[in-house]
């Protein structure tokens, strides 16, 4: 039954719908890849038995003909997302134990359309990081291999998890969250389909907060099409999250017409630095002439503020989290180290429960946030946000779509860049500007470096035009005819 | 370096982590060279610009001010460390 877990989400659907196999048949195969993958330590916690007990559900929903857009589908979860009743742990020692009893908008959107929960997927702890090395549940393995070299790589971050049990097949889809790269990075560095929508368009009721102006659900896929189904699902407005966009949700998947014949795409000379990764410059200039072949209009544009996007997020994205993490104090849930007083206690179980990085960055952002420093760090901070975020409503007057590189370079060996933060802060460098400014934007695996590791093309569009994004999208995955790997192979 | 020893221990004071002496000056060596980094925002003229202060470019909803939802004394405590008769425990703070 392994062959199962080599279709795609919407081949999965429509074998469901054809009654080809049955809810549990596709759950029990995905449990079985999961149990074969635990290398790759992608799962902080798996839930095989709530799978199977929903996979037959989910048939018995079909033959009463009440199946929901995504019956027996079954998902892998970031551990960042609230699950009632499933251990959530955010990949930190502070909320060990932490059950929710409640159930985070996303999820609950994916539960009422039917989806399966196969367990909750690793993460860098809180999401902070761009490698999944900063997990207290150990650090995650990218599936792929340099040709030659045996060492494991990382699967990017902070979604790494979620990149890497789609890219190894352990099941159709994942959800992640993105707040500078960390759906996008991921996906680029496991060859998978990686979707940030607009900020606003998903609920982050229930996702443990990091950066609540940043913070965005998206799906990780094998294509773009199942990216279109998943997101259709985990988006809307919802009452619970004052920023969550009152607007209707379009059928993402109807917009995979195909044609992109006419539209105008931006190439921003921001994004070919001096000493670009020479992989990526030629896979960037493939993608400009598959997109010019499907008839597009390729032009050069320009947005100047994008090399102060990474400083000005690591202002705002700490002083946000350092405000939000001010929560986790040993009273309420979690860990607790006990101490002399209550101060004591929560400085200890603080200094027990947080890991290095989000140490350094809460200290960041409370030092930006602090008396005196206010002025010269956060609200620059923000002056600059404001100026990144008008380069990119300027430029959209002029084109439809912006393309670029994800990452500065492919998945890399673990434990190479964790002596120097700022060394691994620059692997956001082509997907911070548009979280900043809001806007969506989507991963597409598009080929190989030249020791054999997937390499992403960056799509990037206006505000709540995901369905240009995705048309585009669709027809650079056409192009580019990447084949992820086989089951639990190697790259 | 622009974050010296007292203000790292200020900091994590401030936030409320117990930071050991002898890691107090490879912090400050560590965020400063951070800050550092972070310092070229200043080369930036931000005079006539408004700060950006969220990520939806939106009027946010409002709502009625009324009572929606509540009640789940249990839930809410399912997860302390510490309760007792429906109240969170913690360590006495009155002498």
């Amino acid at each position: 039954m392994t062959e199962l877990t080599q279709l795609t989400l919407s081949e999965a659907r429509d074998g469901l719908r054809k009654g080809d196999f049955s809810a549990v048949e596709l759950t029990q195969a995905h449990i079985k890849s999961m149990e074969t993958n635990r290398d790759l330590n992608v799962f902080i916690t798996e839930v095989p038995g709530l799978a199977i007990e929903r996979a037959k559900e989910a048939d018995h929903n079909r033959s009463h003909g009440k199946a929901g857009a995504l019956e027996g589908l079954p998902l892998g979860i970031k551990d960042l997302f609230c699950t009632e009743g499933i251990l959530t742990t955010a990949a930190s020692h502070i909320l060990d134990g932490f059950t929710p009893p409640y159930e985070s908008t996303v999820t609950a959107n994916l539960k009422a359309a039917g989806a399966i929960t196969l367990g909750k997927t690793n993460l860098d702890e809180f999401a902070m990081g761009s490698s999944n090395e900063s997990s207290y549940y150990g650090a995650a393995h990218n599936p792929w291999k340099r040709k030659g070299d045996p060492r494991y790589l990382v699967p990017g971050g902070s979604s790494g998890g979620s990149a890497a049990a789609v890219a190894a097949h352990t099941c159709l889809g994942a959800i992640g969250t993105d707040t500078g790269g960390s759906i996008r990075q991921p996906a680029s560095f496991c060859g998978v389909v990686g979707m940030k929508p607009t900020y606003g368009r998903c609920s982050r009721w229930g996702v443990v907060a990091f950066s609540s102006s940043l913070d965005q659900a998206g799906p990780m896929t094998r294509t773009v099409r199942d990216s279109a189904i998943l997101l259709a699902v985990m988006a809307g407005h919802d009452a619970k999250d004052s920023t969550s966009a009152d607007m209707p949700v379009p059928d993402f998947e109807a917009a995979l017409s195909g044609d992109i014949k006419g539209l105008r795409i931006g190439l921003p000379c921001e994004y070919r630095p001096d000493g670009l990764n020479s992989d990526i410059a030629a896979l960037w200039d493939k993608g400009v002439g598959w997109l010019k072949d499907a008839g597009a209009e390729v032009v050069d544009i320009s947005l100047p503020h994008t090399k102060y996007a990474l400083p000005t997020y690591y202002i705002v994205a700490p002083a946000e989290a350092s405000a939000n993490l001010a929560r986790y104090d040993g009273v309420r849930f979690g860990l607790r180290i006990e101490g002399e007083s209550l101060d004591d206690m929560y400085a200890k179980t603080r200094a027990a429960g947080f890991g290095a990085e989000v140490k350094r960055r809460i200290l960041i952002g409370t030092y930006a946030l602090s008396a005196g420093y206010y002025d010269a760090y956060y609200l620059k901070a923000q002056k600059v946000r404001q100026l990144i975020h008008q380069d990119f409503v300027s430029a959209f007057e002029n084109v439809d779509a912006i393309l670029t590189p994800t990452t500065p370079s492919s998945a890399f060996p673990i434990g190479e860049n964790s002596d120097d933060p700022v060394s691994m802060y620059l692997n956001d460098v082509f997907t911070v500007p548009a979280s900043l400014a809001g806007i969506p934007g989507i991963s597409i695996p598009a080929g190989l470096s030249s020791d054999g590791l997937p390499l992403g093309l960056q799509l990037l569009s206006k505000r709540w035009d995901e369905e240009t994004l995705f048309r585009v999208a669709g027809v650079l995955e056409e192009a580019a005819g990447f084949s992820g790997l086989s089951i639990g192979g190697e790259g | 370096m622009s974050l010296d020893d007292a203000t790292v221990r200020k900091i994590a004071h401030l936030a409320r982590i117990s930071v050991a002496e002898k890691d107090i000056a490879p912090l400050a060596k560590e965020l400063s060279g951070i800050m550092d980094w972070i310092e070229q925002l200043q080369e930036v003229d931000t005079s006539a610009v408004e700060p950006m202060t969220g990520g939806a470019d939106m009027m946010l909803n409002w709502r009625k001010d009324a009572v929606t939802d509540g009640g789940h004394t249990d839930k809410v405590l399912a997860n302390a460390p510490e309760s007792h008769e429906g109240f969170f425990g913690v360590p006495k703070v009155i002498e």
